[in-house]
Protein backbone atom coordinates (compact mmCIF):
# COMPACT_ATOMS: atom_id res chain seq x y z
CA UNK A 1 0.00 0.00 0.00
CA UNK A 2 1.33 3.35 -1.15
CA UNK A 3 2.42 5.64 1.74
CA UNK A 4 0.63 9.22 1.75
CA UNK A 5 3.48 11.60 0.42
CA UNK A 6 4.90 13.76 3.19
CA UNK A 7 3.80 17.58 2.69
CA UNK A 8 6.13 19.67 2.52
CA UNK A 9 5.82 23.51 4.53
CA UNK A 10 7.33 25.33 1.57
CA UNK A 11 8.44 28.26 4.30
CA UNK A 12 9.92 26.03 6.63
CA UNK A 13 12.35 25.18 4.08
CA UNK A 14 13.58 28.72 3.04
CA UNK A 15 16.89 29.32 3.36
CA UNK A 16 18.34 32.21 5.28
CA UNK A 17 18.20 34.73 2.74
CA UNK A 18 14.40 33.74 1.24
CA UNK A 19 13.09 33.86 5.37
CA UNK A 20 14.96 37.55 5.68
CA UNK A 21 13.32 38.91 2.60
CA UNK A 22 9.63 37.74 3.58
CA UNK A 23 10.08 39.04 6.95
CA UNK A 24 11.17 42.63 5.16
CA UNK A 25 8.14 42.05 3.09
CA UNK A 26 5.85 41.98 6.23
CA UNK A 27 7.69 44.22 8.32
CA UNK A 28 10.13 46.66 6.34
CA UNK A 29 7.66 49.09 4.32
CA UNK A 30 10.09 49.04 1.62
CA UNK A 31 9.55 50.98 -1.58
CA UNK A 32 11.14 48.09 -3.71
CA UNK A 33 10.03 44.27 -3.31
CA UNK A 34 12.10 42.11 -1.36
CA UNK A 35 12.70 39.62 -3.66
CA UNK A 36 14.31 41.95 -6.59
CA UNK A 37 16.65 43.80 -3.82
CA UNK A 38 20.39 42.83 -4.24
CA UNK A 39 21.65 41.34 -1.17
CA UNK A 40 24.23 44.25 -0.70
CA UNK A 41 21.11 46.78 -1.30
CA UNK A 42 20.99 49.79 1.17
CA UNK A 43 17.28 49.40 3.00
CA UNK A 44 17.71 52.15 4.47
CA UNK A 45 17.92 54.47 0.94
CA UNK A 46 14.50 51.34 0.05
CA UNK A 47 12.49 53.13 2.25
CA UNK A 48 13.07 51.19 5.79
CA UNK A 49 12.51 53.92 8.81
CA UNK A 50 14.39 53.60 12.24
CA UNK A 51 11.03 52.53 13.39
CA UNK A 52 10.32 49.46 10.41
CA UNK A 53 13.90 48.23 11.71
CA UNK A 54 12.92 47.59 14.85
CA UNK A 55 9.50 45.46 13.89
CA UNK A 56 12.00 43.71 11.41
CA UNK A 57 14.38 43.16 13.76
CA UNK A 58 11.73 41.47 16.07
CA UNK A 59 9.84 39.46 13.55
CA UNK A 60 13.94 37.76 12.96
CA UNK A 61 13.66 36.90 16.80
CA UNK A 62 10.96 35.24 16.56
CA UNK A 63 11.53 33.42 13.32
CA UNK A 64 14.90 32.13 13.83
CA UNK A 65 14.22 32.15 17.76
CA UNK A 66 17.24 34.05 18.46
CA UNK A 67 17.62 37.35 20.46
CA UNK A 68 20.06 40.20 19.04
CA UNK A 69 22.62 41.55 21.52
CA UNK A 70 22.56 45.27 22.54
CA UNK A 71 25.93 45.57 20.98
CA UNK A 72 24.66 44.23 17.60
CA UNK A 73 21.73 46.30 17.56
CA UNK A 74 23.79 48.85 15.11
CA UNK A 75 22.34 50.96 12.26
CA UNK A 76 24.79 49.18 9.83
CA UNK A 77 23.30 45.61 10.92
CA UNK A 78 20.00 46.16 9.27
CA UNK A 79 21.47 48.12 6.59
CA UNK A 80 21.45 45.06 3.79
CA UNK A 81 20.00 41.74 3.54
CA UNK A 82 23.57 40.26 3.18
CA UNK A 83 24.34 42.49 6.67
CA UNK A 84 21.16 40.95 8.20
CA UNK A 85 21.93 37.42 7.12
CA UNK A 86 25.36 37.89 8.27
CA UNK A 87 24.53 38.98 11.89
CA UNK A 88 21.78 36.18 12.11
CA UNK A 89 24.14 33.61 10.96
CA UNK A 90 26.57 34.54 13.69
CA UNK A 91 24.30 33.71 16.06
CA UNK A 92 21.94 30.67 14.95
CA UNK A 93 25.48 29.05 12.51
CA UNK A 94 25.48 28.33 9.36
CA UNK B 1 49.24 77.86 12.12
CA UNK B 2 45.37 77.65 12.14
CA UNK B 3 43.73 77.74 14.80
CA UNK B 4 41.77 74.20 16.60
CA UNK B 5 37.74 74.77 15.19
CA UNK B 6 34.96 75.00 17.97
CA UNK B 7 32.98 72.19 17.69
CA UNK B 8 29.28 73.43 16.47
CA UNK B 9 26.33 72.10 18.67
CA UNK B 10 24.41 69.38 16.83
CA UNK B 11 20.38 69.28 16.42
CA UNK B 12 18.48 65.93 15.60
CA UNK B 13 15.24 65.35 14.51
CA UNK B 14 12.47 62.44 14.12
CA UNK B 15 9.19 62.20 13.19
CA UNK B 16 7.01 58.66 13.87
CA UNK B 17 3.66 57.58 12.95
CA UNK B 18 1.44 57.13 16.29
CA UNK B 19 -0.67 54.14 14.03
CA UNK B 20 2.45 52.14 12.90
CA UNK B 21 3.52 52.29 17.28
CA UNK B 22 -0.31 51.18 17.85
CA UNK B 23 0.52 48.11 15.07
CA UNK B 24 3.87 47.29 16.90
CA UNK B 25 2.09 46.98 19.91
CA UNK B 26 -0.28 44.56 18.36
CA UNK B 27 2.10 42.67 16.78
CA UNK B 28 5.00 42.48 19.32
CA UNK B 29 3.72 43.35 22.72
CA UNK B 30 5.44 43.09 25.67
CA UNK B 31 8.64 42.44 23.59
CA UNK B 32 8.12 45.59 21.38
CA UNK B 33 8.10 47.51 25.11
CA UNK B 34 10.72 45.93 26.79
CA UNK B 35 13.47 45.82 23.71
CA UNK B 36 12.58 49.85 22.91
CA UNK B 37 11.68 51.59 26.37
CA UNK B 38 13.08 52.22 29.37
CA UNK B 39 10.96 50.46 32.69
CA UNK B 40 9.61 54.17 33.44
CA UNK B 41 8.54 55.10 30.31
CA UNK B 42 6.73 51.65 30.28
CA UNK B 43 5.14 52.82 33.58
CA UNK B 44 4.16 56.18 32.29
CA UNK B 45 2.59 55.19 29.03
CA UNK B 46 0.90 52.15 30.68
CA UNK B 47 -0.97 54.96 33.21
CA UNK B 48 -2.30 56.72 30.11
CA UNK B 49 -5.55 55.92 29.11
CA UNK B 50 -5.24 52.80 25.63
CA UNK B 51 -6.20 55.59 23.36
CA UNK B 52 -2.95 57.51 24.73
CA UNK B 53 -0.39 55.02 25.28
CA UNK B 54 0.65 54.33 21.72
CA UNK B 55 0.98 58.23 21.39
CA UNK B 56 3.20 58.73 24.24
CA UNK B 57 5.66 55.86 23.43
CA UNK B 58 5.42 57.17 19.47
CA UNK B 59 7.07 60.89 21.27
CA UNK B 60 9.64 58.75 23.39
CA UNK B 61 10.57 56.31 20.38
CA UNK B 62 11.14 59.87 18.20
CA UNK B 63 13.40 61.62 20.84
CA UNK B 64 15.52 58.24 20.94
CA UNK B 65 15.72 58.34 17.37
CA UNK B 66 16.85 62.44 17.46
CA UNK B 67 19.50 61.93 20.14
CA UNK B 68 21.12 59.43 18.01
CA UNK B 69 20.96 61.76 15.46
CA UNK B 70 22.20 64.29 17.47
CA UNK B 71 24.59 62.71 19.09
CA UNK B 72 25.85 60.56 16.31
CA UNK B 73 25.97 57.20 18.00
CA UNK B 74 23.87 54.73 15.84
CA UNK B 75 26.79 52.93 14.39
CA UNK B 76 27.56 52.09 18.10
CA UNK B 77 25.14 49.65 19.26
CA UNK B 78 23.29 51.24 21.70
CA UNK B 79 19.81 50.11 23.01
CA UNK B 80 17.08 52.37 22.28
CA UNK B 81 15.74 51.54 26.00
CA UNK B 82 18.86 52.87 27.36
CA UNK B 83 18.03 56.55 26.31
CA UNK B 84 15.17 57.50 28.54
CA UNK B 85 12.40 61.01 28.35
CA UNK B 86 12.26 61.50 31.56
CA UNK B 87 9.16 63.74 32.59
CA UNK B 88 9.10 66.35 35.90
CA UNK B 89 5.89 67.38 37.77
CA UNK B 90 5.91 70.25 35.70
CA UNK B 91 5.40 68.44 32.61
CA UNK B 92 8.50 69.10 30.88
CA UNK B 93 10.67 66.48 29.47
CA UNK B 94 14.31 65.88 29.36
CA UNK B 95 16.89 62.91 28.20
CA UNK B 96 18.70 60.74 30.34
CA UNK B 97 20.90 58.62 29.13
CA UNK B 98 22.09 55.14 31.17
CA UNK B 99 25.13 52.76 30.61
CA UNK B 100 26.13 52.47 27.09
CA UNK B 101 24.38 55.44 25.90
CA UNK B 102 26.22 57.64 28.30
CA UNK B 103 28.75 56.04 27.49
CA UNK B 104 28.63 56.52 23.73
CA UNK B 105 28.04 60.39 24.09
CA UNK B 106 30.59 61.13 26.34
CA UNK B 107 33.30 59.04 23.90
CA UNK B 108 31.80 61.63 21.24
CA UNK B 109 32.12 64.77 22.83
CA UNK B 110 28.56 65.52 23.51
CA UNK B 111 26.28 65.70 25.85
CA UNK B 112 22.19 66.24 25.25
CA UNK B 113 21.42 69.79 26.17
CA UNK B 114 17.64 69.86 25.29
CA UNK B 115 14.67 68.04 24.25
CA UNK B 116 11.00 69.13 22.44
CA UNK B 117 8.55 66.69 21.98
CA UNK B 118 5.17 67.37 19.77
CA UNK B 119 2.32 65.53 18.13
CA UNK B 120 -0.58 66.20 16.31
CA UNK B 121 -3.08 63.61 14.54
CA UNK B 122 -0.95 60.65 13.52
CA UNK B 123 1.98 62.00 13.65
CA UNK B 124 4.87 62.17 16.94
CA UNK B 125 7.86 64.62 16.60
CA UNK B 126 11.21 65.48 18.61
CA UNK B 127 14.20 67.76 18.45
CA UNK B 128 17.16 66.83 20.41
CA UNK B 129 19.81 69.89 21.02
CA UNK B 130 23.59 68.44 21.78
CA UNK B 131 26.09 70.64 22.79
CA UNK B 132 29.81 69.59 22.70
CA UNK B 133 31.35 69.26 25.92
CA UNK B 134 35.20 70.74 26.73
Amino acid sequence: MNQPMPVLDPVAHDTHAEKIRRILKQHARLNTDADVLEPDSDLYQAGMTSHASVNVMLALEGEFDIEFPDQMLKRSMFDSIASIQSAIEELVGR
Amino acid sequence: MSATPIPLPRVGIDLVRISRIDESLMRFGERFMRRVFHADEIVYAMEAPPALRAQRLAARFAAKEAAMKALRVAHRGVPWREIEVRRSADGDCALVLHGSASQAACDAGFAVASLSLTHEGDYAAAVVLAQPVS
